[in-house]
């Protein structure tokens, strides 16, 4: 068998690789080899893009042509990039390129990663306000389970720190 | 350190194996993708923004609160030859797309090789923490601290439904990617490995062995990672990891017993073959290599070689690779001069450990 990545020398490295079940084969020679990188830290760049493709072209719920003609003209007004670029490398031009193609990418998470929201880290600065609320929410809760259990002193505590952080929303 | 020593000095932080469980968990990785608003992502940046992006980062990283913990060093990936580049790979410090496809890339790098920064790999920042042994928490720990230093002074591309906003969408949310490489020979040669591989793929998690004819990995390494970003906290990612993994070391530890009450002669035979071949062979292929190598290390951790350091292994891992092999000679090789530096290198550093330490 000949190298697949040359096509000219023997392939003298016989690799399988698995991600999630997917198993792919390779076939290439120690020099493409040595061109890719060693075994060790080599190959991860190949497939993930095709993965991501092949998501994005396949939805069978979706209803076709008057769909697709929409997504055609969709473009990120930032970079540039258009759905159709982007439904080809899987990748984004620039973080606005989220807000142009919005909710059409809910089906594409929603496969990737079971979700559409994030709920992890909030950045301090560019995300203050956002970080607020979710404490907001946190401490609303509390107050809810201390009244509940009768903990007035505790339910008190939580009244007065959502005042606090209620005025410091208003002003900022 | 210079850039010169990075290159040479084959010993990273991670090599030192001394965290816990570290006879099955050779190393834990964890990595923050972060990018910046109103930049291009370095795939479609022209080279003056590319440049921009790094400049910004520097300062950041030239900062009192940085400098003061972290001491990195900016290495720009068009000042070094691909050699240099490949040995920077081979230690884990980059990724072959940056090595290989970036333009204007930069990596900063923290003297013990513990910390490394990516600048426009796929994403804008790339900060990665690489430790030795299961040590998940200490990664996020210090990765977190470096996220927060640098977002106090540069303005991410962060968005409330979506989280971090990532060049890939596999990375979006929360960007974290961490990693545990775990060597299970003793769940390999019990032909468990591709049931428990099976299992891990339904919760989240992926695993990355890279495989050599038939069904053995080579080296008998795995990589264990989580796959999802969105969605899911922090430390629901980093706890979800830490249980399977958990589960996947006593595993291997039970197959380990296993294999020492029932087979001991065949296992020891095995151990002492590979260990005999390294000692003395002549010339030995990457893929062997990295086989016996797996042999001895089980041999190291299960007691039945004694007076060699486990950390000599995890050296050699790395240094038998071809990018080192050539950095250390000092010029190209051809695969056949390779297999053959590869068997002098393992015999004298094994023959180096045989001896008593005097001191
Ligand atoms: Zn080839
Ligand atoms: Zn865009």
């Amino acid at each position: 068998m000949n190298c697949e990545e040359c096509g000219k020398r023997p392939a003298t490295l016989h690799l399988t690789k698995i991600v999630n079940g997917e198993k792919t084969e390779y076939h290439i020679c120690e020099h493409c080899a040595q061109e890719k990188g060693d075994v060790f830290t080599g190959f991860h760049n190949f497939s993930i893009n095709n993965l991501l493709s092949g998501l994005l072209k396949f939805d069978p719920m979706q209803k076709g042509v008057k769909e697709s003609t929409a997504n055609k003209t969709l473009r990120c007004e930032t970079c540039g990039l258009t759905y159709a670029q982007f439904s080809k490398s899987g990748r984004f031009g620039c973080s606005d390129c989220y807000t142009f193609l919005g909710d059409r990418l809910d089906p594409l998470f929603r496969r990737i990663h079971g979700n559409t929201q994030h709920i992890g880290k909030v950045p301090e600065r560019t995300g203050g306000q956002l970080k607020i609320r979710k404490e907001l929410e946190q401490l609303k809760q509390a107050l809810q389970t201390h009244v509940a259990s009768e903990e007035f002193e505790k339910a008190a505590e939580m009244r007065d720190r959502i005042r606090a952080l209620e005025q410091k929303m208003a002003q900022s | 350190m210079s850039q010169q020593q990075f290159m040479q000095n084959p010993w990273s932080n991670w090599m030192k194996g001394e965290g816990p469980d570290s006879d099955i968990v050779i190393s834990t990785r964890l990595r923050i993708a972060r990018n910046l608003r109103q930049h291009p992502f370095p795939l479609l940046a022209t080279d003056s923004q590319a440049e921009e992006v790094v400049r910004k980062v520097t300062e950041v990283s030239e900062s009192d609160a940085m400098r003061k913990r972290h001491h990195l060093q900016v290495i720009h990936m068009d000042q070094v030859n691909p050699l240099e580049k490949r040995v920077l790979v081979e230690k884990h410090l980059i990724s072959p797309h940056l090595a290989e496809e970036s333009r204007k890339g930069a990596v900063l790098l923290n003297p013990d090789e513990s910390v490394s920064i990516m600048v426009n790999e796929e994403d804008h920042i790339r900060i990665q923490v690489l430790l030795p042994g299961f040590r998940l928490n200490d990664a996020w720990e210090i990765g977190t601290k470096i996220d927060d230093t640098f977002e106090k002074n540069l303005n991410y591309a962060f968005d409330e439904t979506r989280g971090y906003l990532t060049s890939c969408p596999t990375n979006v949310g929360t960007g974290i990617r961490a990693s545990v490489m775990l060597h299970l020979p003793a769940l390999v040669m019990t032909q468990q490995i591709s049931r428990i591989l099976q299992a891990i793929n339904q919760v989240g998690l992926v695993v990355r062995g890279i495989y050599g004819e038939g069904s053995e990995a080579l080296g008998n390494l795995f990589q264990l990672s989580n796959q999802v970003t969105l969605g899911m906290s922090e430390s629901d990612i980093l706890s979800n990891l830490y249980g399977v993994a958990r589960q996947i070391i006593e595993q291997e530890r039970v197959a380990r017993t296993y294999l020492l009450e029932h087979t001991r002669v065949t296992l020891e035979d095995r151990i002492f073959r590979s260990y005999g071949i390294l000692m003395y062979a002549r010339t030995v292929e990457s893929k062997e290599a990295a086989q016996r190598l797996s042999d001895v290390r089980l041999g190291i951790d299960l007691g039945v070689i004694p007076g060699v350091s486990p950390l000599v292994l995890n050296e050699l891992l790395v240094t038998t690779q071809p990018g080192f092999l050539q950095q250390h000679a000092g010029q190209k090789l051809t695969p056949d001069q390779r297999d053959e530096r590869r068997a002098r290198l393992i015999r004298e550093r094994l023959a180096d450990t045989e001896k008593p330490k005097g001191k």
